[in-house]
C-alpha cells in the first residue's frame, strides 16, 4: 500500500541523518515510539517526539532502554508499527527484548546509532563496533535482518526499508547507523506519499475460532492477529507450538527455532542488498559499509590511480549477510579488503564466505574517526600484489 | 488427560470459560495460592461484565508469570521484570484495551522495580495485580525484595537480614491512584478489589498475599499451605484507609489489608491529551482509541 500522508514531509529537505531516519519511520507508519536518551541518537525521537502529536503518533519517554524495547514489543502486537533508537550502551540493555521479539516473531525496528566502545567509550564519536552485537547480542539462535545507511538520503529510504521488511518477516529490524552518518548533514529527497511503498501489518482474515497465532500453512511467516480483535490468543517467549503454548520439548524446539532461522535464511535471496562498482575484472574488491564506504572511495580511487583494478561492493543490508555473491566474487578476484571502524567484525564474515579462495584483508579503525583514505589505499596495493 | 479437563467439568466450573482448560492441569503446586487470585481475577471479570475481547493480561516471569498463559484472553508472557513496559506499550499502541499486569512480587518489584515506580509515577493506565509470596517460587526458594526480615530463604540460609519493601507504601508513594492490598484467604474483598479497580483508571495496584507450601512455608517450618491459611485467618488485620506507611509486613506479624487508597487522579492518557489540546490545540491528532494501525488497501 501507499504511505499515510500524514508521516510523509514531501519536500527537499537538508537533514542529518537521525532527522531523516525519524522521518523515514514517520513515513513508513509508524505510529508509537519508545525511547530513552542517548548520544549520538537523541535528535531521532527529539524530531518524532515533536511531529507526533500532528499525526496520530505517541512517543513516550521510557526510563530505561529495557523498558524501551519491552514497551516497543507491546505495542506491535496493538498491530500499531513501532521502534525504539538508541546506542552501544542501550543497545546492550536491549538485547533480552530484542530477543523476545525474534521469538513473538514481532514486527518491530530497533535504530542504533553506532558510536565507539566498548562501554562508555566516545559518546559523541563515530564506532563501527557493534555489528557482531547486532548479529548474535541476544541469547539462543535467532535470524533478524540489519540494514546500513550511508547517507542522510538513506537513513529515510532504509528506515522505510526496515520497517517494510520487519512487517514482511515478523522480525525485528535493526537500523545499523553511525554517528557519522546520523549527524552529516545533507540533501533528503521525500517524495510524495503516494509514491512511498509501505507493506501494513498482515492482519488474518480467519476467524478466531479457525486461527493459530503460529501456524504457518505451508508459508515460513505466520499470520498476525493483534490483541484486542477477539482471538484471544497466547504468546510468550518460551518455546511454543502453533496454539503459542509452551512445550518444554527438544522436538518442539527444533521445529519452532528452525522456522525462526529459515524464514531468514531461505529468503536471504530476497533480503540481501549490496551496491556494487567494477567488480567486473576487478583484482581487489572492497567491502564496506555505512561512513567507512564513502571513505573508502577516495582509497579506491588513489590506488586505480596506481593501477590497480578494483572493485567496490558495499554492504545495504549487512545481515542476513550476502553469502552468494561474496562466494562467487571470491572464485574470481585475488583478495577482499574490508575497512570497518572496529578490529575486524565484518571481515570475518568475508573471510569465511571466500572460503581460502581469496584473501580477505582487515583494514581496522579503532573508533573516534574515519580512516585514512591513504591507509585503504596501502591496503589495496598491498593486496593485489 | 485427568478427570478435571473432561467437557462436564469445563461446562460446570463457573470459571472455565475465561481459562485454557486444554492446558490444565496447571504447573503450581498444590495449596499454592496463584489459582484463587486467578479465580477471583475470573469472577470479577465476570461479574463487571467488561468486553473480554479488549482485556489482555501481561505477565513476567515466575510462578505468577504463567498465570498469561492459562486465561482465555489475549494473554502475553513476556521477559524477567518486564510486564509492566510490555504492557505500556500494549496500552499505549491501542488506548481501548483494559491492561491487566498479572505477576509476582520477584518479577515486579525485584528485577522490575524501576518500571513499577515510573508507571506508578506516571498513574500509568494499568491494573497490576502482584501476587507476593514472600520469595522466589520458580527458582527454588530465593530472597525476594518482600522476604521478611529473619525469615529463611536459599540464598538466606541463616535468616534474610534485608529490609524488604512495604509494597502499599512503594505504589502510593509513587502516585499509584489506587492501592490495596488482600491475603488468598479473603476471596470475596479481594474479587470486590478487582472489580472495583477494573471501574477505575490509572495505575491501580493491587498485593495478594499468597501462600506458598513448597519454599516459603517448608524453608521457614511454617507447615502446609492450609497453615498459612489459617494464619492469615488469625493474623490479617482490615484497616480501609490504612496510612500505608504503617502497614509493612514483619516475619509472621500482623497483615495490615485493606484498600488503602482510591483517589480519581488524571492518568498518563488523560494528561497527555489534555496537555496536547491545550498547547496544540485544532493541530493535536490523538492516536484513535482502537490502535495507530493504518489499514490500507493494497
Amino acid at each position: 500500500m501507499k504511505a499515510d500522508p500524514r508521516g510523509v514531509l514531501t519536500g527537499t529537505h537538508y537533514l542529518d541523518g537521525d532527522f531523516a531516519c525519524g522521518e523515514g519511520a514517520m513515513a513508513a507508519g509508524c505510529r508509537f515510539v519508545a525511547g530513552y536518551p542517548i548520544t549520538p541518537s537523541t535528535e531521532v525521537v527529539e524530531r518524532i517526539a515533536r511531529r507526533f502529536p500532528m499525526m496520530g503518533g505517541t512517543f513516550i519517554q521510557m526510563e530505561d532502554e529495557l523498558a524501551s524495547m519491552a514497551a516497543v514489543v507491546g505495542a506491535s502486537w496493538s498491530g500499531t508499527k513501532c521502534m525504539t533508537v538508541t546506542s552501544g550502551p542501550g543497545f546492550s540493555l536491549m538485547m533480552e527484548n530484542i530477543g523476545l521479539a525474534a521469538m513473538m516473531e514481532t514486527p518491530c525496528v530497533v535504530v542504533n546509532v553506532q558510536r565507539a566502545g566498548p562501554s562508555t567509550g566516545l559518546p559523541t564519536m563515530v564506532g563501527q563496533a557493534d555489528m557482531m552485537q547486532a548479529r548474535w547480542g541476544s541469547h539462543g539462535d535467532y535470524e533478524l535482518i540489519a540494514v546500513c545507511p550511508r547517507s542522510p538520503q538513506e537513513a529515510f529510504d532504509l528506515t522505510i526499508h526496515a520497517f517494510n521488511l520487519s512487517e514482511r518477516y515478523r522480525v525485528p529490524v535493526l537500523v545499523m547507523m553511525d554517528e557519522c552518518v546520523g549527524h552529516m548533514t545533507e540533501k533528503v529527497v521525500i517524495p510524495p506519499a503516494g509514491e512511498i511503498e509501505v507493506v501494513p501489518r498482515r492482519l488474518t482474515q480467519r476467524p478466531p475460532a479457525e486461527f493459530l497465532p503460529y501456524q504457518t500453512n505451508g508459508s515460513l511467516v505466520p499470520e498476525f492477529a493483534r490483541a484486542g480483535d477477539g482471538f484471544r490468543f497466547h504468546t510468550t517467549g518460551l518455546t511454543h507450538d502453533e496454539r503459542g503454548y509452551p512445550v518444554m520439548t527438544a522436538e518442539c524446539q527444533a521445529k519452532s527455532v528452525r522456522r525462526l532461522m529459515d524464514k531468514i535464511r531461505l529468503n536471504v535471496g530476497e533480503i540481501a542488498r549490496v551496491e556494487e562498482e567494477d567488480t567486473d575484472g576487478a583484482d581487489v574488491v572492497v567491502v564496506s559499509y555505512g561512513i567507512t564506504s564513502r571513505v573508502a572511495r577516495m582509497g579506491v580511487a588513489l590506488a586505480r590511480e596506481r593501477g590497480v583494478k578494483v572493485g567496490t561492493l558495499r554492504l545495504v543490508v549487512v545481515w542476513p549477510f550476502p553469502e552468494a555473491r561474496i562466494r562467487e566474487l571470491a572464485a574470481r578476484v585475488k583478495a577482499f579488503v574490508v575497512p570497518e571502524i572496529n578490529f575486524g567484525q565484518i571481515v570475518l564474515e568475508v573471510e569465511r564466505c571466500a572460503a581460502g579462495k581469496a584473501a580477505a584483508v582487515c583494514v581496522p579503525h579503532a573508533g573516534g574517526g574515519v580512516h585514512d583514505p591513504e591507509a585503504i589505499c596501502q591496503a589495496i596495493l598491498g593486496a593485489a600484489r | 488427560m485427568s478427570a478435571l479437563t473432561d467437557d462436564t467439568t469445563a461446562r460446570e466450573h463457573p470459571i472455565a470459560p475465561f481459562i485454557r482448560m486444554e492446558r490444565m492441569p496447571h504447573i503450581w503446586c498444590p495449596t499454592c495460592g496463584i489459582g484463587t487470585v486467578l479465580k477471583c481475577f475470573a469472577s470479577a471479570l465476570a461479574d463487571t461484565g467488561v468486553d473480554l475481547d479488549k482485556v489482555s493480561v501481561v505477565s513476567g516471569i515466575g510462578c505468577t508469570g504463567r498465570v498469561a498463559g492459562y486465561m482465555r484472553l489475549d494473554g502475553f508472557h513476556s521477559t524477567h521484570g518486564r510486564a509492566i513496559p510490555f504492557a505500556t506499550g500494549l496500552k499505549l499502541g491501542r488506548p481501548e484495551l483494559l491492561v491487566t499486569v498479572f505477576s509476582g512480587d520477584g518479577d515486579l518489584v525485584g528485577i522490575g522495580g524501576n518500571h513499577f515506580i515510573h508507571a506508578a509515577r506516571r498513574n500509568m493506565d494499568l491494573l497490576v495485580i502482584l501476587v507476593n509470596n514472600f520469595i522466589y517460587g520458580m527458582t527454588g526458594g530465593q530472597n525476594a525484595p518482600t522476604t521478611p526480615l529473619t525469615a529463611h530463604s536459599s540464598t538466606m540460609p541463616f535468616g534474610n537480614f534485608e529490609r524488604p519493601f512495604s509494597l502499599p507504601h512503594l505504589a502510593a508513594s509513587c502516585g499509584a491512584s489506587y492501592v490495596a492490598r488482600w491475603t488468598c484467604l479473603q476471596v470475596r474483598q479481594l474479587t470486590w478489589a478487582f472489580a472495583e479497580a477494573i471501574g477505575r483508571k490509572g495505575f491501580r495496584f493491587i498485593e495478594v498475599i499468597a501462600p506458598c507450601a513448597t519454599l516459603y512455608a517448608r524453608l521457614n517450618k511454617l507447615g502446609s499451605g492450609l497453615d498459612l491459611m489459617r494464619f492469615y485467618h488469625d493474623n490479617v488485620e482490615i484497616r480501609n484507609g490504612a496510612d500505608t506507611r504503617e502497614v509493612d509486613i514483619g516475619y509472621q506479624e500482623r497483615i495490615v489489608c485493606g484498600k488503602f487508597r482510591d483517589e480519581e487522579r488524571p492518568t498518563y492518557l488523560e494528561m497527555m491529551h489534555e496537555h496536547y489540546r491545550k498547547t496544540l490545540g485544532d493541530r493535536y491528532v490523538p492516536m484513535p482509541p482502537e490502535g495507530g494501525l493504518i489499514r490500507g488497501e493494497d
